[in-house]
């Protein structure tokens, strides 16, 4: 969101769906995605002509064309230089960008850490399945060590990408996750938009052909409470039914679980969440899952001007009392003038 | 004002001449450019018509006296119409041995060679692999040789003011500047004004500087010397009475973009990324800011290109600029705005390939890649720049046709025309005819199609955050009129014949003949900075009685449409190119003309000479 922002707009789900069919797999973890979308939309408060998705290539790239808005399906990996030019030319546009992790963190890995660096005011939903869909199931840089597909049939050897601490790492002053089927995710892209500056929204989804079920182990409804650390800013970092909470090791500076006992996280040593704790949160997108709970939720947020706000205030110094005289400024430099006697200063 | 020679007063003053070409020579610290550019405006300001060739090395401070660490600067200047910095330098200004060795070839039989003998030391002669001293073994026989020590005189010169050795060396350049100055009749006066400005903050090097440049003037009003320096004059040209200044092609880039941007009524945005010869475009207009241009540096050519094209969807008038290897990496989303039919402006500025190639050196053989250098059918307008005064031209009308046939267009220019400078009559903008852009802003009659189309087969320019026309765009085949996604083969058939109807209906002015009959023995046919050297060489020949023509063609897609017509009431034609005959394909291929290349791949410009010995050929 920007502050230039100023139309505002009442309007129900289906005033954000377009009459496209829409042409997932079924079951594709997407469709979620873009229901929670479509429900955010409205309460948000925000004008459908006002509002331009814009996508890359790829499963989650068809987004836009379901997406009663302006929209713009672009080329592959480039999604954030196309949302970068149009926003320098109307800031007050409110632009989500839709990714993947092949098309935001592979080809497109270079624009979105720029991106991110430069702070665009925008909201980016990269969508993790962790593996190419829309090329028929290849391992893609999130995809975990061993993954087999058609171009690693014996199993994939490279370390996968960590969206989330790529983020951070490129210096982003929002960092988010949720998933496809989460109640959860629509308070997420809500705090997303809120947020002034480039908003990274890591969604895990679940692509059902090609990479089923491979973020069941904590997104599945059964344990989740045991395996899902929400994170609430203000609140301690409990889970398990409070039975169980993040605490910091000061001496190594790295976190722990501990148990927490009757409901005393704070004798546990529980942290409270903290959105705008850079520390904690480079600690929080690289908490390893199994051993730790998957962090989800704002993991940071802590907002800095925006580029296309520094950009537009730029240029309006280096006009100020300035005539645009193109005339005047064809006849600047070395003139001289020529006349029936000849040249003259 | 020109000083007006005395007359028949000075003995020395040799007969007037008609055109004189000086090429400065030295070390990439020594200036050069500078010199160069500062003899330009006195050149200017003595009223010559003028053309120059800056020739710099790739590396930024190559070791100091190497033969790739030679910088020069050529001017051609004259009284009558100069259309090329000249084939063969009749002066050289040699500031050490390397500069000596790497110029000394093409210097006219007989010229002159003024040498600073103070750097012709045995440690800068070896590293200009010289075996022994030039200026002493009688090797530069043929041509008239003045040795001067240059370094030893500038050093007196700027004795008074206490600078360090090196700092007084470095107005060298002022030194040999002064004696060009009085070698060619020119009023030192603006040079003094341009000195005093620029070192306004350290007025000890001002006064340093200005020492210098007197003393070499002075040195060649009263050294009695019975050699070869004398003084010449040249005659101002007849020019039209106006106000002129010196352009560059980067210049004229910048300037007629904005220009334009304002002709259409837009906002400019520019997405670039740093890349020689194209960099002085985005330095250019990043200073214009108040003529409501937003520059953006881009983190590669690909975020260039498609930051513009996003801004040209927000509004803007979305342009990019870059050479060869940039504009390979563009390519993907030159379809894109193919393929959405939005209006961007791709500046080429080309140098010599394949690969990094010749970062500084010209060449023009990115013709293919601009016509054909795409996936899918992927037409595109095609237009190129003759001169830096034509890049002005050229720029605006890329806009043009780029917003009112809603089209990415490629504007070639070259590295030659980015950094030559030429005289430019400065225009009167109220000259031009504005085509301001109407965006659609409301449901029209019959409803509302993004791909619906006007009497040019081009589709309407809506802003996101209109409201009642929210639509979708993207680079997956657009259904006819309401541009949905749509994989039908009748309909993919339909869009390709649309998409090339539109560029080919493209209106563009009719191919005039600039120079000879309409028909004829011989058509010398050229595109892009081949102008000059075409053009002169032309016109000499035809003085000489030969029946040739010269074409030069702007618009190279689509191509004018009387344009086969008129290749072919030619007996011949020849297409002289910098690259191994690219226009000549296309002209082939277009009008099935038996046109004849003539090719020059070296990253230098064509002589005059050489065209001049294409004509022979084809007449014989």
């Amino acid at each position: 969101m920007n502050e230039m922002t100023t139309i505002a707009r009442t309007t129900t789900l289906k005033d954000w769906e377009t009459d496209q069919e829409v042409r997932w797999c079924p079951g594709c973890g997407d469709y979620a995605i873009l229901k929670a979308v479509q429900r955010t939309m409205p309460e948000i408060g925000t004008a459908p002509e006002n509002t331009v998705f814009i996508s890359g290539i790829g499963c989650s790239s068809r987004f836009p064309y379901y997406m009663e808005t302006y929209g713009f399906h672009t080329i592959h990996g480039r999604a954030p230089a196309f949302a970068t030019g149009l926003k320098l030319a109307n800031p007050n546009l409110d632009v989500w960008i839709v990714t993947g992790d092949g098309d935001g963190l592979s080809i497109g890995g270079n624009h979105t850490m720029h991106l991110i660096r430069r702070n665009l005011d925008c909201q980016i939903m990269l969508f993790n399945n962790e593996i190419y869909g829309l090329t028929k199931g290849q391992y893609s840089p999130t995809s975990r060590v061993g993954t087999t597909s058609p171009s690693t049939p014996y199993g994939s050897v490279d370390r996968p990408a960590q969206p989330a601490a790529f983020a951070l790492g490129a210096g982003s002053r929002f960092v988010a996750r949720g998933f496809d089927v989460s109640k959860k995710l629509p308070e997420v892209l809500k705090a997303a938009h809120a947020h002034k500056g480039a908003a990274f929204i890591e969604i895990f989804q679940n692509c059902i052909v090609y990479n089923k079920d491979v973020f069941e182990d904590f997104a599945a409804p059964k344990g989740a409470e045991d395996r899902q650390l929400w994170l609430e800013t203000g609140e301690p970092m409990l889970y398990a039914k409070g039975t169980k909470g993040i605490a910091l090791d000061a001496e190594a500076l790295h976190l722990k679980t501990v148990d927490v006992v009757d409901g005393d996280w704070q004798a546990a040593g529980v942290i409270v969440h903290d959105v705008t704790n850079r520390s904690v949160a480079h600690m929080l997108v690289e908490m390893p899952f199994g051993e730790f709970p998957m962090a989800l939720g704002v993991l940071y947020d802590d907002p800095r001007p925006t580029f296309e706000a520094d950009v537009w205030r730029q240029n309006a110094a280096a006009r100020e009392g300035k005539t645009a005289d193109l005339q005047g400024l064809l006849k600047k430099g070395q003139t001289w003038t020529v006349t029936e006697g000849g040249p003259e200063l | 004002m020109a000083t007006v020679v005395a007359d028949g007063t000075d003995k020395r003053t040799s007969p007037l001449s008609d055109a004189v070409v000086v090429r400065f020579a030295g070390d990439s610290g020594d200036g050069m450019q500078l010199t160069g550019g500062q003899f330009t405006l006195s050149s200017a300001l003595a009223g010559n018509d003028f053309a120059t060739f800056p020739d710099f090395p790739a590396e930024i401070r190559a070791p100091q006296g190497t033969l790739f660490g030679v910088s020069a600067f050529q001017i051609n200047f004259g009284s009558s119409s100069i259309d090329t910095a000249g084939d063969a330098p009749d002066v050289l200004v040699a500031m050490n041995p390397a500069a000596l060795k790497t110029n000394v070839p093409s210097l006219k039989q007989g010229g002159l060679i003024i040498a600073d003998e103070g750097e012709f030391n045995d440690r800068n002669l070896a590293k200009a692999k010289y075996d022994a001293n030039p200026l002493d073994d009688g090797s530069l026989a043929k041509w008239q040789l003045l040795k001067l020590n240059i370094s030893q005189l500038t050093m007196d010169a700027v004795k008074p003011f206490g600078l360090g050795n090196k700092e007084a060396l470095r107005c060298k350049n002022m030194w040999t500047l002064g004696l060009a100055l009085w070698m060619f009749d020119r009023d030192r006066a603006p040079l003094v004004d341009w000195l005093n400005a620029k070192f306004a903050k350290a007025p000890d090097l001002a006064a340093a500087n200005i020492a210098a440049l007197n003393a070499g003037h002075a040195y060649g009003e009263t050294a009695e010397l019975a050699g070869p320096l004398k003084q010449h004059h040249v005659d101002p040209a007849p020019v039209a009475p106006g106000l002129y200044r010196t352009l560059t092609g980067a210049e004229g880039i910048a300037l007629g973009l904005v220009a334009g941007a304002q002709l259409a009524k837009l906002p400019m945005f520019f997405g670039g990324y740093p890349i020689t010869p194209a960099s002085a475009i985005l330095h250019h207009l990043s200073r214009l800011k108040e003529y409501d241009v937003t520059t953006f540096q881009a983190e590669d050519e690909i975020a260039a290109i498609c930051s513009a094209i996003g801004a040209s969807y927000g509004g803007s008038l979305g342009v990019t600029s870059s050479s060869g290897p940039g504009i390979a990496l563009k390519g993907e989303a030159m379809g894109l705005a193919i393929m959405t039919e939005l209006p961007l402006v791709i500046v080429n500025s080309q140098r010599g390939g394949p690969s990094t190639g010749l970062p500084t050196k010209t060449e023009q053989s990115d013709l293919y890649q601009a016509v054909y250098g795409r996936n899918g059918d992927a037409p595109m307008p095609v237009i190129s720049a003759r001169s830096p005064g034509d890049a002005f031209e050229c720029a605006i009308e890329a806009v043009r046709i780029a917003v009112q046939y809603m089209t990415p267009v490629i504007l070639l220019t070259d590295g030659y025309i980015a950094n030559a400078a030429e005289p430019w009559a400065v225009p009167d903008l109220t000259t031009y005819e504005a085509f301001p852009v109407e965006f659609l802003t409301e449901v029209p009659e019959g409803g509302f199609k993004p791909y619906g189309r006007d009497e040019n087969l081009k589709r309407p320019w809506v802003k996101p955050g209109t409201p009642g026309l929210l639509h979708r765009i993207g680079g997956i085949e657009k259904e006819l009129d309401t541009g949905h996604i749509n994989y039908e083969a009748s309909n993919h058939q339909a869009m390709t014949d649309i998409r090339k109807n539109k560029i080919d209906g493209i209106k563009v002015p009719d191919q005039i003949v600039e120079l000879g009959a309409e028909s004829g023995r011989l058509a010398v046919v050229g595109w892009g900075s081949t102008f000059g050297p075409i053009h002169q060489a032309v016109r000499r020949k035809r003085a000489e009685g030969a029946d040739v023509s010269h074409i030069h063609i702007r618009h190279i897609w689509p191509l004018p449409a009387n344009l086969g017509e008129l290749l072919k009431s030619y007996d011949k034609v020849i297409i002289p190119e910098m690259n191994t005959g690219q226009l000549k394909t296309v002209l082939r291929d277009q009008y099935l003309v038996d046109a004849k290349p003539v090719n020059k791949v070296s990253g230098q410009p064509f002589t005059i000479a050489e065209i001049e010995a294409a004509i022979e050929e084809a007449l014989a």
